[in-house]
């Protein structure tokens, strides 16, 4: 006996297994997902004051990325109906499109955003000390506007001696009273070369921005890595029903290949939709 | 979408059937088209002050939940899916939301009746 | 046509599933890397059945400690540290690291490489697919992926006792900060040391888990015979059916927080580090922030539904084997699905009832409260759907039925000494003291795993052709029994006296174990009794050993039905072939057509037609129209 259902739907259900399976998948994914969003709420909610920040993403790369998973998703459904009109080069085409944003979305991350955030640095100052750097902080006027205290200096390490810190600052520490700087920019503003002396004796925890850095650097990577793995999975099932041995399948049994083009469609948007939320919720609030 | 009818043995019954696909096709651009529109109505939005940090939250989770029920919907054809999954999904979502809410309530003890 | 085999549209004559391939299958393919539901069933039930053996030994070993604390374990103590590590028994003496270590493993590798497995991967694969009337699960090539995932997982675990440092030590539910912070500094590796092995291995068994459980709804879903309605499933698979769901939704917040956690440990994250925690006198150069309370939401999310998980297959085990061995159908078959799936429901929203003592406010702990105990009322239906099944019934003590009725009263003690705990008041003195070990090993020992021991003895004819040896069934049956007595009954007093659990030295060293006594003994002294129960109970698992894997070759060979069951598994023969049924089969009636009036038989199979005078004469005919 075969196993039924594999292609045609069960009259009662009017479903497919694979579609039910996919289905129930996803549910999966909802609640992992879930809990790592608890995480970044209560996180969030729970950050000491000036402790979450907010304008260290580069939004215009992350919207363009978010453009680009967007296209993905159009193209895959392209793909698939594609598919079941039985149009195979237009399917092949479609697919080509898709695996290539998912791979240009995850050059953009791995190759671009990651190291961009790994060489920049990081310094909480004391408690203490924090009035000794108000220069760079301008605390006294954020007191007065009622808005969160700035607690760290943050740019490029230029150099390090044992007792101190050189960093090539960021314009929000170098010009820190600038109303401008009150709230992050769209275009990512560039290092200055204002270099600033930080004595580690005034130093709570300098780190690059890497994991480790804070609770808000730990759930960007941790989330943006996780959903990075699924993207990559994605592409590999994709590139698997591009290949020629699709093709096979194609003559053999098109709709089964269109119900698989189906199923890991549904998977990728679902990447996309994990995407829409994480987007405006690390880069842009 | 219904299994096409097989093209070498009906093909006009075919040709109807691959023309009902590409109404749908429409609909995919459409959407897609309205999605990046969507995201630079969010990154604009979250220029603009609401007042409080968690009004403009709730803004940017509202185009949010917008662009993903459009994904949901239209590309995961989930507007014309059968009765089950919407169950699983049901269940899913209210666990998903109890998740967040029950811990939530349990982390500030909000006194809700107050 | 018939509707159960496959509509293959017309112009593909060539499609089929992989695995109905005409060639003989090589060893491998066969044996090791099966794609069939049986093999698949039958590896998680070996599997499952070392690992309970092996969790089993490691409860051995603290037994030792807690009734002779501080004194070397005679003739084995010598070798342990040899097989452990010189740190974990020097001189035969058990270190407290090394007793940490013994019960955080045993809890963990118990639940998730033991029962679950067993119960729920295990039969469930072996027998719903049969039950159903299906050829296989809808996914095989999943399944195989599943059963490896768990093999490696397990795999995981095991080799966790063998790192520098020795295995996780943190107790089973891995809190942090000390999970996240145990198992570091000189003498650990970064990755390769226990409570990171944890981690990683969990990873694996929870992907089994999804996996599986994926399986067997589309499976229950989409493969039942024609005729087989929902309400005429055996209620067996209405059992897997809840668990299945259970494991998809409630296992993937842990699997976060699991990621999160080895986040910390390996990329010194602080997500669940808070600031300004020191540890060994000098504070951590993290960037703190991070929540230990939420792990414990996000642990005990899954925790909660985890139970219900271990219960409800065996529910569904007793469920056939009592109305097979009462010869009559089940009372209240629409109230016990009812029952489990508000079961299924509930146990979502219960969890924080294990973390009473967090200080969470008074408003959501009443919430959980009012649900933990709305849960127990599900459970009490079924609990006395069971009981009054028996009644008038014509019972055959057979061996899967003493284990069977045994579980009814042993159940019973474990759900209601639950009730106290479901106070947040009466937990506040309780939570965390042996009474709370004694509740759940109630349930967990001589219930589930009762359940699971009848289902061996029950489904054994079917996965060999061979029936295990009566005598021996008994004589594994009746010390079991009592000495699970024995050793849980007592444990129930000496958390009331205060006595806590995960003391490495068994109470010796505290006054509220040593100043009164109950029933002659104190609550530390009661430590022995318990302890030699334990070990006589291990000594009497070795004739079930035996007699399994005797019976293999040499059990008294039986027929396709030897217990003159109704439910459609025992229409296949015995072992099934590939593919199961030589015909597709169809479902006419119930599933528990027992002792039906005016039959020769006592019993009529599902797949029985109904003939014209037989419809005349039942109650209700509509029942019997095939949907």
């Amino acid at each position: 006996m075969e196993i039924p259902y594999t292609v045609s739907t069960r009259p009662d259900t009017g479903l497919w297994n694979a579609k039910i399976g996919i289905w129930l998948f996803l549910a999966s994914e909802v609640m992992l997902f879930g809990g790592l969003f608890s995480a970044y709420i209560f996180l969030r909610i729970d950050a000491a004051p000036g402790m979450w920040p907010h304008g260290l993403l580069n939004v215009p790369v992350g919207a363009g990325n978010t453009a680009i998973l967007i296209i993905s998703s159009v193209t895959v459904v392209l793909a698939w109906a594609s598919l079941k009109m039985r149009r195979y080069r237009a399917y092949w085409w479609y697919m080509l499109v898709t695996i290539s944003c998912g791979v240009i979305f995850l050059t953009v991350k791995l190759a671009y955003e990651w190291p961009q955030k790994f060489e920049h640095f990081g310094v909480y100052i004391k408690p203490g000390a924090l009035g000794k750097y108000e220069k760079y902080l301008g605390n006294e006027r954020r007191a007065e506007k009622g808005m969160e205290p700035r607690i760290e200096i943050t740019g490029h390490l230029h150099s390090q001696t044992a007792k101190e810190y050189e960093v090539a600052l960021d314009p929000v520490n170098a010009d820190p009273d600038n109303p401008a700087m009150d709230r992050p920019h769209f275009l990512p503003l560039a290092v200055t070369d204002k270099i600033a002396t930080i004595e580690k004796a005034d130093v709570e925890r300098a780190t690059m921005f890497l994991p480790t850095h804070s609770a808000y650097f730990a759930s960007y990577f941790t989330i943006t890595g996780l959903h990075g793995l699924h993207v990559l999975g994605g592409v590999l099932v994709f590139i698997y029903m591009w290949l020629p041995v699709s093709k096979k399948l194609y003559q053999r049994n098109p709709e089964h290949l269109a119900n698989r083009v189906e199923v890991s469609g549904l998977f990728w948007h679902f990447v996309d939709l994990i995407w829409i939320f994480v987007f405006p919720l690390f880069y842009l609030l | 979408m219904n299994n096409p009818p097989d093209i070498s043995q009906d093909p006009k019954e075919y040709e109807e059937y691959a023309h009902g696909v590409q109404k749908h096709v429409r609909g995919y651009l459409m959407v897609g088209a309205l999605l990046l529109t969507f995201t630079a109505i969010t990154v604009a939005l979250s220029y603009v002050d609401f007042g409080t940090r968690k009004a403009n939250i709730g803004i940017a989770m509202l185009v949010a939940t917008l662009k993903a029920g459009a994904v949901a919907a239209v590309f995961m054809h989930l507007a014309a899916e059968k009765r089950l999954i919407y169950r699983i999904l049901i269940f899913t979502g209210f666990f998903v939301l109890g998740l967040f809410w029950l811990t939530l309530l349990a982390w500030y003890d909000y006194p809700i009746f107050r | 046509m018939d509707a159960s085999t496959s509509v293959e549209t017309h112009h593909d004559p060539h499609a089929h599933a992989p695995e109905h391939e005409h060639h003989e299958l090589g060893f491998w393919r066969k044996y090791i890397f099966s794609t069939d539901h049986k093999v698949i069933g039958i590896q998680y039930g070996l599997c499952g059945l070392a690992f309970l053996f092996f969790g089993f030994c490691l409860m051995m070993l603290m037994r030792w400690q807690l009734a002779y604390p501080g004194q070397a374990l005679p003739v084995i103590g010598k070798w342990l540290p040899h097989i452990f590590g010189a740190g974990s028994m020097p001189d035969g003496k058990m270190t407290p690291d090394f007793y940490n270590s013994l019960g955080a493993m045993h809890g963990t590798i118990m639940i998730f490489a033991g029962v679950v497995p067993l119960a729920f991967a295990a039969f469930g694969n072996f027998v719903v697919p049969l039950q159903i009337g299906a050829p296989d699960m809808t996914f095989p090539k999943v399944n195989a992926a599943s059963f490896w995932a768990f093999a490696v997982g397990g795999l995981i675990m095991l080799i966790s006792f063998f790192v520098p440092g020795g295995a996780a030590k943190s107790g089973w539910t891995s809190y942090t900060p000390l999970a996240a912070v145990a198992d570091t500094g000189p003498g650990h590796n970064p990755v390769f040391n226990g409570q990171t092995l944890w981690l990683i291995g969990f990873i694996f068994l929870i992907t089994s888990s999804l996996l599986g459980a994926i399986n067997f709804i589309t499976t229950i879903i989409q493969l039942r015979a024609k005729g087989l309605t929902w309400m005429r499933l055996p209620f067996f698979v209405w059992a897997q059916f809840v668990t299945a769901f259970l494991l998809v939704l409630a296992f993937p917040p842990l699997e976060a927080a699991i990621i999160m956690q080895l986040m910390d440990r390996v990329a010194h994250t602080s997500f669940f580090l808070p600031t300004g925690l020191v540890v060994n006198g000098v504070p951590m150069s993290i960037s703190g922030g991070g929540s230990p309370l939420l792990w414990q939401h996000l642990f005990w999310f899954l925790g909660h539904p985890e139970v219900y998980v271990l219960i409800l297959p065996a529910f569904g085990i007793v469920a056939e084997v009592l109305a097979n061995n009462s010869r009559k159908p089940l009372w209240g078959y629409k109230s016990l699905v009812f029952s489990v799936l508000v079961i299924g429901f509930l146990s979502f929203i219960v969890w924080a009832h294990h973390m009473w003592l967090t200080g969470m406010g008074s408003t959501v702990s009443a919430f959980f409260q009012t649900t933990t105990l709305l849960i127990s009322i599900p459970s009490v239906i079924i609990l006395s759907a069971f009981f009054i099944s028996l009644w008038g019934g014509s019972i055959r003590f057979t061996v899967p039925m003493l284990f069977t009725t045994a579980f009814l009263p042993m159940f019973g003690i474990g759900g209601l000494t639950g009730i106290p705990l479901a106070f947040n008041s009466a937990d506040l003195y309780l939570h965390d003291t042996y009474y709370v070990i004694a509740h759940f090993h109630y349930i967990v020992a001589p219930g589930t795993i009762f359940g699971l021991f009848a289902g061996v003895y029950y489904w054994f004819p079917k996965a060999t052709g061979r029936k295990m040896n009566d005598f021996w069934g008994k004589v594994h049956f009746w010390p079991t029994l009592i000495c699970m007595n024995v050793i849980f009954l007592p444990m129930f007093l000496q958390g009331m006296a205060g006595m806590h659990r995960r003391w490495y030295d068994g109470g010796q060293g505290w006054n509220v174990a040593n100043e009164h006594t109950i029933w002659g003994l104190t609550g530390f002294q009661w430590n022995t009794p318990i302890s030699w129960a334990a070990w006589i109970m291990g000594l009497a698992q070795i004739p079930f050993i035996i007699n399994f894997f005797w019976s293999i070759r040499h059990g008294e060979k039986v027929n396709d039905n030897p217990w003159e069951a109704t439910t459609l598994e025992w229409t296949a023969p015995s072992p099934p072939p590939h593919g199961n049924f030589l015909t597709p089969p169809v479902a006419y009636r119930g599933p528990y057509e027992y002792s039906l009036p005016g039959r020769e038989r006592d019993f009529t199979m599902q797949n029985e037609p109904v003939e014209p005078a037989e419809r005349a004469r039942r109650k209700a005919p509509a029942e019997l129209v095939p949907a």
